[in-house]
């Protein structure tokens, strides 16, 4: 019946269907038209929303971020302190710089209620950083290696030639007082001597770059690159169990021969 | 309340001069907030606790440097009097009287510094002070100069305010 009928039936049913789709077609129109500006106000909330749920997760990650940084820095301190048993340490966070440009000092955060003294070596799983300078019941701070003042008797770990490694204004270090008989090699390993009682012995100091010795010279001397970078400091180790040794009183002079 | 006020503003400039302006050296020269701050508070009118102020902030740097104690102080003190005396004599034009008296100050802080090393007894050599700490740390300190002497400028209106004629 259907097959006599599809004609006729397209004949009244099409008008219908067209009528119907161009009638639906312009209600959907003006719904979504009336509709709209609630469906913008939600968006633009949800959005504020999401913008916000992705400034904190944002935030979230920095904070991981440094917190990853941090622990490892902790476990190679940690490792540090395994491989060295014989000392004892105290890890403290580096919180201020010297203010004058002419001083290479940093101020930690622990002190004396912590068990830190003046002259105790100061280092990071890297190297020898320094010493302590002076002390307050919850800071110190640390005269580093590369100050003008710093000095520090040194040897070279393969030739076991010694020396004297001073800090310069520009914040390198120098490998001075070699004699001039030595031979010393670029990339030899220098370390402290213990000589002076100042600091513990085979503490990494830096490698020789570069050898000076010139003809009217008594010594040579050589440029080190150090081996902790003193400008990316936060977090050392103070050995707590090394006293440094006083030896003023040993040094003769003019007034007291 | 114009000491305790001295006393915080130093306070704070302490904190961001020893963890940020240290950490961000030219060459090795870093500005200097305590001397600015000093300098342009001595420039402003109707301020009467310049010499005070100086001292505050000698001390905050005193205790924030391994400089002999004082040091700061009397470096201060210096480039206070300069720029006293600039104020009275570069009284028309307060921006210049500013970078003049940084630039003096600059050089009268570094001057004392480093002969506060030479008497204890470390050596340095002229040059690399001169171009490594000197000429850096006074760019440094002259770029800075006019926002802090605004700073300033509104903080003596504030603490000082002009007194109006009946």
């Amino acid at each position: 019946m259907s097959g006599y009928l599809t004609p006729f039936s397209r004949i009244i049913v099409n008008p219908f269907i067209s009528a119907q789709t161009w009638l639906a077609k312009r209600y959907q129109a003006i719904q979504s038209l009336i509709t709209q500006p609630d469906d913008i106000t939600t968006l633009r909330q949800n959005n504020l929303e999401l913008e916000a749920e992705n400034s904190r997760l944002q935030v979230q990650i920095v904070e991981l971020q440094q917190q990853v940084t941090e622990s490892q820095l902790l476990s190679t301190l940690v490792d540090y302190e395994r491989r060295h048993v014989e000392n004892q340490y105290i890890a403290a966070a580096v919180i201020a710089r010297d203010v004058s440009p002419f001083m290479h000092y940093i101020i930690i955060d622990r002190g004396s209620d912590d068990g830190l003294r003046k002259g105790m070596p100061v280092i990071t799983q890297q190297g020898l950083v320094g010493s302590v300078a002076a002390v307050t019941a919850g800071a110190a701070r640390v005269q580093l290696i590369n100050d003008p003042g710093s000095s520090i008797n040194a040897i070279l770990q393969q030739s076991g030639i010694e020396g004297v490694v001073n800090g310069k204004i520009t914040g390198e270090i120098e490998l001075d007082m070699v004699s001039k008989n030595a031979t010393i090699q670029p990339g030899e390993l220098i370390l402290t001597s213990g000589l002076g009682g100042k600091y513990p012995a085979n503490i990494v100091i830096g490698q020789v770059v570069t050898i000076r010795s010139e003809a009217y010279s008594l010594f040579q001397s050589a440029s080190v690159q150090p081996a902790v970078d003193f400008s990316q400091l936060e977090i050392v180790l103070i050995i707590i169990n090394f006293q440094p040794e006083d030896i003023a009183p040993l040094i003769p002079n003019q007034n007291n021969p | 309340m114009i000491y305790l006020v001295g006393v915080i503003l130093f306070g704070v400039l302490a904190i961001l001069q020893s963890t940020i302006v240290s950490r961000m050296p030219l060459l090795n020269g870093t500005a200097d907030l305590f001397l600015l701050f000093v300098v342009a508070w001595a420039l402003q009118e109707r301020v009467e606790s310049a010499w005070q102020w100086c001292i505050i902030g000698g001390m905050f740097a005193s205790i924030y440097s391994a400089l002999p104690f004082g040091a700061y102080v009397i470096a201060y003190l210096i480039a206070t009097s300069v720029a006293r005396l600039l104020k009275h004599r570069v009284w028309k034009a307060p921006y210049l009287s500013m970078l003049a008296a940084t630039f003096m100050g600059t050089l009268v802080v570094h001057l004392i510094a480093y002969f506060a090393r030479i008497i204890t007894g470390v050596d340095i050599p002229v040059m690399s002070v001169l171009n490594l700490i000197l000429l850096p740390g006074l760019l440094l300190n002259l770029l800075l100069a006019i926002p802090v002497y605004s700073i300033m400028h509104d903080l003596a209106g504030w603490l000082y305010p002009e007194e109006l004629e009946a």
